[in-house]
């Protein structure tokens, strides 16, 4: 067990430090920041004094070994926008970032597992045809088109949800929450929704899938040869094995739930991580483009690692040795 | 052809059936598969009876019909399959007519079944406890404690050691046969009074097989229960069963008391079978082999359907042959049948 | 007492056996989805409308000079000083919806189709390089599968496109690096099943050339897998371009995509004026769903762990 973890924390840095360079060859070596954030109108003299204040004027490879000195310390440079610590403007805005892809993932489960599993078990009828249609919708669905045909819906013609921002929120461990007010629920009901609509499509087709590959084993056949009640084969025997893919499956797209809420913070102004990287790619804030991919490979790096040990926990076949 | 009327009554049957009765008896099944292909008819006509302590091995090439007809028996095919004619008389009530919910309460119960591969049958991600327990409480209200007494108890009953620690396991972390015998343990647990065995042997080893069919058999004769043995291994049916049932392409085509029938076999399929089988009195002389394919089901020729595998057939065979009573016991479905020249 | 049944043999019609192609087979259980068809024939119809837009539009969306400023935001079904009718209404420049869809059709067709099958080449190939060679260069590859999956599309995209600025050319080159691992993994799991076959086995004991082996033997053997990724991939590129060009860093604002055209419409909605995001969206879902629709149905056809 532990040298497992040891195996996979080590392949984990080894990732880390690969992003790392590409992420800062990327950013550093193409675009130029200077343009964007110099006056065009300053002179020669105030135009070396902010690249040198920058640290601008290095060679690139001592950029990056700055940059990774630095890292290590926690510090991921200052925004040259906000003259802000990167990383603590990726932190502050980060709660409402998680809040609004736990609640999507949360919708998700909720909406997703029984449609599947009412789609497996009864593949041929009227309503799960309904249901699979919808969910090839739900994959179509461009995401930002939706947030904003639930705008148009919700907030402009009927009035009920507002369009924008967070809503009232709660001081929790001296982080802001939303969803513990009823503003604050009423502001994230719509984002979320709109950021689940995939993630729903996604489970309903897993759960069927599982559903009905498992309907089909020996084992199922066997359980109901025992005389157990169709309840009993469907939630236990079937069931079971079918939460290993999805709960692995969920839990790897949390990663990308937290990536694609750029586009649902875009629509909404949520005032979370995706709207301050989309604002900063479009004035080329780079530390900040850098301190948020490397949060991100961090974020992505630990969700795999839960998800392989929870995968572990659910299924005793892939179980870890001498634990 | 012996066509006694049936004791029918759809409660209280074991009382209403006569002293001394079948456990089972299954008249003219017929499951027919309704694919996109066309009508399947995998089991089109199979008759036998099983009586009580009894052991009737049900003999057939990979697709003959065998393991639909066990799968018929507990009601157990699967659309786009269905029991479409035929009666199955468990102490003489029609099975086939049960509703899903009477039938639950026989399946596991007083009617059990083994399958094929024991790497499939135990569900990988419940321990066997779980899968032993449930299937005591599905039929009788006891408590968990009782119910693990009981698995407990069944699990030492089929030869595994240490059956408090293996309740604990799961499945992958017994073998093969350590597998197979948990399944029968499961399917005893009740004390059924039939069990339906879908080859439950073939996948395991040769020493285990044979284990397990000392074991089975000790079991049948102490307890009484009633036993269907599917199987493709004339070997295996030999040293095991009282009686025996050939299938060919869906139906029964020979059956009666296994010496008899394997001594002299009447039709020629079995005839085949026999002929096919590798033993130490023949050694040096080529296996006979049956030529040809099992036809397919979809499309099985006018007539008798060994016809173009048949060394005997002739023009007759383009008609449809019945199964007879042709000698005491044994009964055929053929036209041409070998018949031994005494008896005939 | 035996010949009981049957007694006279009736005359049996015999019927040409059907040929039963693999593809025949593909094809008529194909058809058996009606919704699936359905979804083919409307996505024919998207094809057609795209590639002859010139020839069907009563405007060039793409010509300043043929927009009329004064025409901007006119309703649906509003006739417009060009003397022909808005059927869809117009957006901000007075550009005519319907033209300015169809339009749009055609660069979200030829940015999803292009980059999918750039990428299925060049992720097949080395997919099928993996599988075959195996060892280090294996290794290698799938490292660089696993790294470009464990990031999800939209940021891949996102960071590409800050590097490298907009345009037709690099958004088709940011779904290529995208979407490339997809195909790339998809191949080596059948190659890696399929190699291990006998009759890679007897193409090697011919001592065909490799090249032989690999693009004649075991390429076809991996294309249902392929085939249905690569649907589904036609479909995520079409929408992820979209999105590119919502969040302003896809196409040029003088050639708007469906997505372009929805973002324009963004800021007008919220005082009512709907269809400008409104339509344009509706024709991106139903390309997107067209294709999907095909997709799914093609996986069901492809797939021989469902088979009965």
């Amino acid at each position: 067990m532990s040298v497992y973890l040891l195996r996979r924390l080590f392949q984990s840095l080894l990732v880390m430090l690969a992003m790392s360079v590409i992420v800062f060859v990327g950013v550093y070596a193409i675009g130029d920041p200077v343009e964007i954030l110099i006056s065009p109108d300053a002179d020669q003299i105030e135009r070396e004094r902010a690249i040198k204040a920058l640290g601008l004027d290095l060679p690139l490879w001592m950029q990056y070994l700055s940059f990774l000195g630095n890292a290590l310390r926690g510090d991921l440079g200052r925004s040259f926008v906000f003259n802000e610590p990167a990383l603590q403007l990726i932190l502050q805005r980060m709660p409402a970032t998680l809040e609004l892809a736990f609640g999507a993932m949360f919708i998700a489960l909720l909406i997703g597992l029984p449609l599947g599993l009412y789609a497996g078990l009864k593949p041929n009828s009227m309503g799960a045809k309904v249901v699979m249609t919808g969910s090839i919708l739900g994959f179509s669905l461009p995401t930002f088109w939706v947030g904003l045909m639930l705008i148009m819906v919700f907030a402009v013609q009927l009035g009920w949800l507002p369009s924008t921002g967070r809503g009232t929120t709660v001081d929790v461990f001296g982080l802001r929450w939303s969803f513990l007010t009823w503003d604050g629920l009423r502001h994230l009901a719509m984002p979320a929704l709109n950021l689940a609509l995939f993630k729903i499509s996604l489970v309903i087709r897993l759960t069927r899938a599982g559903v009905r590959e498992t309907m089909l084993m020996d084992y199922v056949k066997f359980a109901r040869a025992k005389g157990l009640s169709p309840a009993r084969v469907t939630y236990v025997h079937v069931f079971k094995n079918i939460l290993i893919p999805v709960v692995t499956v969920v839990g790897l797209e949390l990663g990308s739930t937290i990536a694609f809420s750029v586009v649902t913070e875009s629509v909404f102004a949520w005032p979370g991580m995706g709207k301050l990287i989309i604002d900063s790619i479009n004035v080329l804030d780079r530390p900040v483009i850098v301190a948020y991919l490397m949060i991100i490979v961090l974020m992505f790096i630990t969700i795999n690692l839960l998800v392989d040990l929870a995968y572990s926990a659910l299924d005793p076949r892939v179980r870890l040795e001498n634990k | 052809m012996a066509q006694s009327p049936v004791v029918q009554s759809r409660s209280a049957y074991a009382a209403a059936a006569p002293a001394g009765a079948p456990t089972l008896e299954v008249r003219n099944l017929q499951t027919h598969f309704f694919t996109r292909a066309g009508v399947v008819k995998a089991v089109d006509g199979v008759s036998f009876t099983v009586g009580r302590g009894k052991v009737l091995g049900l003999v057939g090439e990979s697709g003959s019909g065998k393991t639909v007809t066990g799968f018929s028996i507990l009601g157990l095919v699967d659309a786009p399959g269905r029991v479409v004619g035929g009666e199955i008389l468990f102490h003489g009530q029609n099975l086939a007519s049960l509703r899903e919910e009477e039938m639950r309460r026989l399946r596991g119960n007083r009617i059990a079944m083994i399958f094929q591969d024991p790497m499939m049958t135990l569900n990988p991600v419940l321990r066997v406890d779980t899968q032993m327990i449930e299937t005591v409480q599905a039929h009788e209200k006891v408590s968990r404690e009782v119910a693990r007494q009981r698995a407990r108890d069944t699990l030492g009953l089929v030869g595994i050691p240490s059956p408090d620690e293996r309740l604990k396991s799961y499945p992958h972390q017994f073998s093969g046969g350590m597998r197979q015998r948990v399944a029968i343990a499961i399917a005893l647990l009740h004390r059924p009074e039939l069990i339906v065995a879908d080859e439950p042997t073939t996948a395991l080893d040769v020493t285990i097989q044979a284990q397990i069919l000392a074991e089975v058999q000790k079991l049948c004769a102490e307890t009484g229960t009633a036993m269907i043995w599917i199987t493709h291994d004339l070997s295996v049916v030999a040293g095991l069963a009282d009686d025996i049932a050939v299938m060919y392409a869906g139906k029964v085509v020979e059956r009666g008391p296994v010496s008899e029938v394997l001594d002299t076999p009447l039709h020629p399929y079995t005839e085949g079978l026999i002929g096919s089988v590798p033993s130490r009195n023949k050694r040096g002389e080529p296996l006979r082999q049956i030529p040809g394919m099992t036809p397919s089901l979809l499309s099985l020729p006018q007539g008798c359907a060994f016809q173009s595998r048949c060394p005997k057939a002739a023009d007759i065979c383009h008609q449809t042959p019945s199964l007879e009573r042709l000698l005491p016991e044994r009964d055929a479905r053929c036209f041409r049948p070998h018949l031994p020249e005494a008896a005939a | 007492m035996s010949a009981t049944t049957a007694p006279v043999p009736t005359p049996v019609v015999v019927q040409p056996p059907k040929v039963e192609t693999p593809f025949r087979r593909m094809a008529s259980e194909f058809c058996e989805s009606k919704t699936a068809v359905v979804g083919l024939v409307i996505f024919a119809i998207i094809v057609l409308i795209a590639v002859f837009a010139p020839l069907i539009t009563p405007q060039n969306p793409y010509d300043l000079a043929q927009l009329d400023i004064m025409d901007g935001r006119m309703e649906p079904g509003t006739v417009g000083g060009a003397g022909f009718t808005y059927w869809l209404g117009t957006d901000d420049q007075g550009r005519d919806m319907l033209s300015g869809i169809m339009y749009g059709l055609r660069i979200s067709l030829l940015v999803g189709a292009g980059s999918a099958i750039i990428a299925c080449a060049f992720g097949a190939s080395l997919g099928l390089l993996a599988a075959y060679a195996g060892k280090r260069t294996d290794t290698v590859i799938m490292r660089l599968v696993d790294l470009q999956l464990s990031f999800p599309s939209i940021l891949a995209a996102l960071m590409i496109l800050a590097f490298l600025g907009k345009g037709v050319f690099n958004v088709v080159l940011a779904l290529v690096i995208v979407e490339w691992a997809y195909y790339a993994r998809t191949v080596r799991g059948t190659a890696l099943v399929e190699r291990r076959r006998e009759y890679i086995e007897a193409a090697q004991c011919l001592a065909l050339p490799t090249h032989r082996v690999i693009f004649r033997h075991l390429l076809p053997n991996c294309l249902p897998p392929l085939i249905v990724v690569g649907t589904m991939q036609i479909a995520r590129a079409i929408a992820l371009e979209a999105t590119l060009s919502f969040l302003g860093l896809g196409v040029p604002i003088t050639e708007p995509s469906l997505g372009l055209l929805i973002s324009n419409g963004y800021e007008y909605m919220l005082s009512g004026k709907y269809w400008i995001s409104f339509y344009p969206g509706i024709a991106l879902l139903v390309t997107i769903v067209s294709i999907n629709l095909v997709g799914d149905q093609l996986r069901d056809v492809l797939n021989p762990r469902l088979k009965k």
